[in-house]
């Protein structure tokens, strides 16, 4: 009912799609639709501020060119009250705005870092310069991206419709996660174990790269990351387990 | 007497205490710094601009050569351009002569300092002769540099060598500030770069020595069997990124605070305006800036594993940089309201650098939020932010000061019809360079790659990322050779070529003789470096 009453409001207010596709899937805040939806409200914001001061300056620096070399600025003297409000006010006014975005960034973090339940557990390895995934029941696969000219592996396969938490270390340097398509990154170290998870929705194939420098070739450490249906990958996995390729 | 009177000597150049010679010797040393690395710049774009390895050979050696290349142009801008070119050159030539002293408080520790600078430039050149030069990024982080075959001590001294040039140059230049203003100059009626050097130095000295930490626990650990970074014996790799940024970040702000400063002065002289609200950008903006800079660090671990209430934390903390950053748009745009602006090329520069800074200031925002940056992180969207802000930002503005200053340092107005040649060639070449960086990394090009096979669509943004590159290395062999030819045999500049109403202009010769100033300088109480009404 509550999920309902979600998808009714979210669809009804515009600039709200991120609560209604929560309340779609079943109160499964995707972290991916969130920051989609963040990143343009940013980008309105940076837009309008960038676009004043820009605007000022093109006007002012055309108006105000002098017309003899003699000439001298008539800029304002301010008083005392003056001096103090053009600091306080727009102190207030970027304060303002600061926390505004502090306040939406802190509840799209807190959906970042919330796991949901039923989240399928992979565990991630890093090493120079491969990834290995090995999922709950221990099946492990690995990638391989310049076997002898070819790569090889399968990467991390992930049914469709369940989150997947990554508990992720590594084996030597500093490495990091980056899965652009679902916009979550951390690093990968050794000594540590740190999560990320992340939700496909539909049939996908995706990259993983390495985003921490690791030396030689990190430009290599990359591995699909393929969202199948889950039949496909119960078959997948069931194969996976019979040792199959 | 003119310097210049007593014709060339090696060894007065070598031995000089004079604050101006040391301020050449600084400029010198960070064009050379500026102009290799600027040579990696275009061999990084080039790699870059086809899939798979394009001009370094097969894929292990394109690897090894690329990230050379990527560490020494990163540690050389940052440390052997950047920093030196504002707080070295900038500093020691203007500031004395701004405040009416005669040089500065400790005249043999500048010599010192300059060439442990020059010393710093040797070893990062070394990184081209010696059998496996650093490939550690110039962020050095272990365990990779640890690991690495890599000679990292070379990053290490190189570090060292910089740092202790900067701490004697802040303790140097802070006592010159708060002891040797003219007399009857009060803190209110201070040269906007002066206040900006004062809080950049301030800055340096807080934090420089905890750079100096981490890189020396990174030499131990390498070479001396320590274990403050590794796990397996109980040490803790985010250890060094905390430390690192935790100077780093801030660092940003010594380039950022003296850039403004510079262009404060010009943008000030060139629409005969004084300062819009001085004391907010000074008190509320600089001051606010060193009040908020050791607080931000963990911005750059937002990706690192840190606890959430620490990267929750600190996002608030650097989002609330945008308050004093703010008061110093405000102030500097302001300073053109009702002005009577005229353009030559240092003014043009200034210009420019007002639109660099809203781009670069502002894609900041949204890798100051912790969650937008779980995707930005490590990308293109990144390299371009900071290279907007941070390197053509500051090197725009030390090129507008080159041109500013160029009569006073040499006598002689530099070319302006080459100089805006330059300028152009320069501008396009940025944006043209930065602009398809921002949109292939929110699409996910990580950063510090010389190959990209998983992301073939990137190609032509790259390929067009490096006409820009080959733009702006016209542009700046244009700039460099205009400077050079203006020197030799340039125009004669008249006294004070700009009107400007600040002391270096009104009060002594250019260039200036030793001394500086034919007769001691005092000033009135109602004397400000920006009194353009008074004059006419």
């Amino acid at each position: 009912m509550k999920a309902r009453i979600l998808a009714v409001v979210g669809g009804l207010l515009p600039g709200m799609p991120v609560l209604a596709e929560a309340a779609e899937a079943g109160a499964i805040q995707d972290p991916a639709a969130g920051w989609d939806h963040l990143w343009n409200e940013v980008l309105i914001d940076l837009t309008v501020m960038g676009g004043v001061f820009a605007a000022l300056a093109v006007w002012w620096l055309i108006k105000y060119k002098a017309t003899s070399p003699t000439q001298i600025g008539r800029g304002p003297k301010l008083s005392r009250a003056q001096t103090w409000s053009w600091a306080l006010v727009p102190a207030f006014v970027f304060m303002a705005d600061d926390f505004f975005l502090a306040a939406k960034g802190w509840t799209l973090w807190n959906i970042y870092r919330t796991v949901p339940e039923n989240a399928m557990e992979v565990k991630v390895t890093g090493m120079m310069w491969n990834w290995q995934f090995e999922y709950e029941n221990g099946v492990t696969t690995q990638f391989y991206p310049l076997e002898e000219g070819e790569a090889k592996g399968d990467g991390l396969v992930v049914p469709v419709g369940r989150p997947v938490v990554l508990r992720m270390t590594s084996l030597d340097v500093v490495h990091s996660f980056g899965l652009t398509d679902y916009r979550v990154k951390e690093d990968l170290m050794p000594g540590r174990i740190t999560y990320i998870w992340f939700y496909p929705k539909e049939v996908k194939e995706s990259v993983v790269t390495c985003t921490e420098y690791c030396g030689m070739k990190h430009s290599y450490m990359y591995a699909p990351v393929k969202a199948v249906s889950a039949t496909d990958f119960d078959s997948w996995m069931n194969k996976k387990k019979q040792g199959g390729a | 007497m003119s310097a210049q009177s007593h014709g060339f000597s090696l060894k007065e150049w070598i031995f000089t205490t004079d604050h101006k010679r040391i301020g050449i010797l600084y400029l010198i040393g960070s064009v050379a710094a500026f102009a290799v690395a600027g040579i990696m710049a275009l061999l990084i774009r080039v790699e870059q601009s086809s899939l798979g390895p394009t001009v370094f050979g097969s894929i292990e050696d394109a690897g090894n050569h690329y990230n050379t290349f990527l560490y020494f142009h990163g540690a050389a801008m940052i440390l052997g351009f950047l920093i030196p070119g504002l707080t070295g050159f900038a500093a020691n030539y203007f500031l004395p002569l701004m405040i009416g002293a005669k040089d500065v408080a400790f005249p043999r520790i500048n010599a010192l300092s300059v060439w442990l600078f020059w010393a710093g430039i040797v070893m990062a050149l070394l990184t081209f002769l010696v059998p496996d030069g650093p490939d550690v990024m110039w962020t050095g982080y272990p365990p990779y540099s640890i690991k690495t075959g890599a000679n990292t001590a070379f990053y290490v001294f190189t570090v060292h060598l910089m740092g202790f040039a900067s701490i004697l140059g802040a303790v140097n230049f802070l006592v010159t500030v708060i002891y040797m203003r003219a007399p009857g100059m009060g803190w209110n009626q201070l040269n906007m770069f002066v206040w900006s050097t004062v809080t950049a130095f301030i800055i340096q000295l807080v934090f420089v020595p905890v750079l100096a930490a981490a890189v020396t626990m990174l030499l131990f650990d390498k070479y001396l069997g320590t274990n403050f970074f590794n796990p397996d014996l109980g040490g803790d790799v985010l250890l060094y990124q905390n430390l690192f940024w935790f100077y780093s970040h801030p660092a940003v702000y010594v380039i950022l605070l003296p850039a403004l400063g510079i262009l404060f002065e010009i943008v000030s002289t060139m629409s005969k305006n004084p300062i819009f609200n001085y004391k907010a950008a000074v008190y509320g903006g600089m001051w606010g800036i060193v009040l908020i800079s050791g607080e931000v660090w963990v911005h750059h671990l937002y990706v690192s594993g840190m606890p959430n209430w620490i990267r929750i934390g600190q996002m608030v903390s650097t989002l609330l940089i945008s308050v004093p950053v703010g008061l110093l748009t405000i102030s500097l745009f302001g300073t053109l309201f009702r002005g009577a602006i005229t353009y030559n090329v240092s003014m043009t520069y200034a210009v420019s650098c007002l639109f660099l800074f809203l781009i670069g200031g502002l894609t900041g925002i949204p890798l100051a939020m912790t969650a937008l940056d779980l995707h930005l992180s490590e990308t293109a969207f990144v390299h371009a932010h900071f290279h907007y802000i941070m390197g053509i930002f500051a090197a725009f503005s030390v090129f507008a000061a080159v041109y500013h200053w160029f009569p006073k340092m040499t006598g002689k107005i530099a070319n302006e019809r080459t100089g805006k040649i330059g300028f152009w060639f320069n501008f396009i070449g940025v944006n043209v360079t930065f602009i398809p960086l921002f949109k292939i990394g929110v699409e996910g090009m990580p950063r510090r790659y010389f190959d990209y096979q998983m992301f073939p669509q990137f190609e032509t943004y790259h390929m067009i990322a490096m006409v820009g590159a080959l733009l702006i290395a016209v542009g700046i062999a244009i700039t460099i050779l205009n400077w050079i030819m203006s020197a030799a045999k340039g125009e004669r500049a008249p006294e004070n070529p700009w009107n400007s109403a600040s002391l270096e202009w009104t009060h002594c010769p250019s260039p200036p003789g030793p001394g500086n100033f034919p007769k001691d300088v005092v000033v009135t109480a109602d004397w400000t470096p920006y009194d353009y009404g008074r004059k006419k």
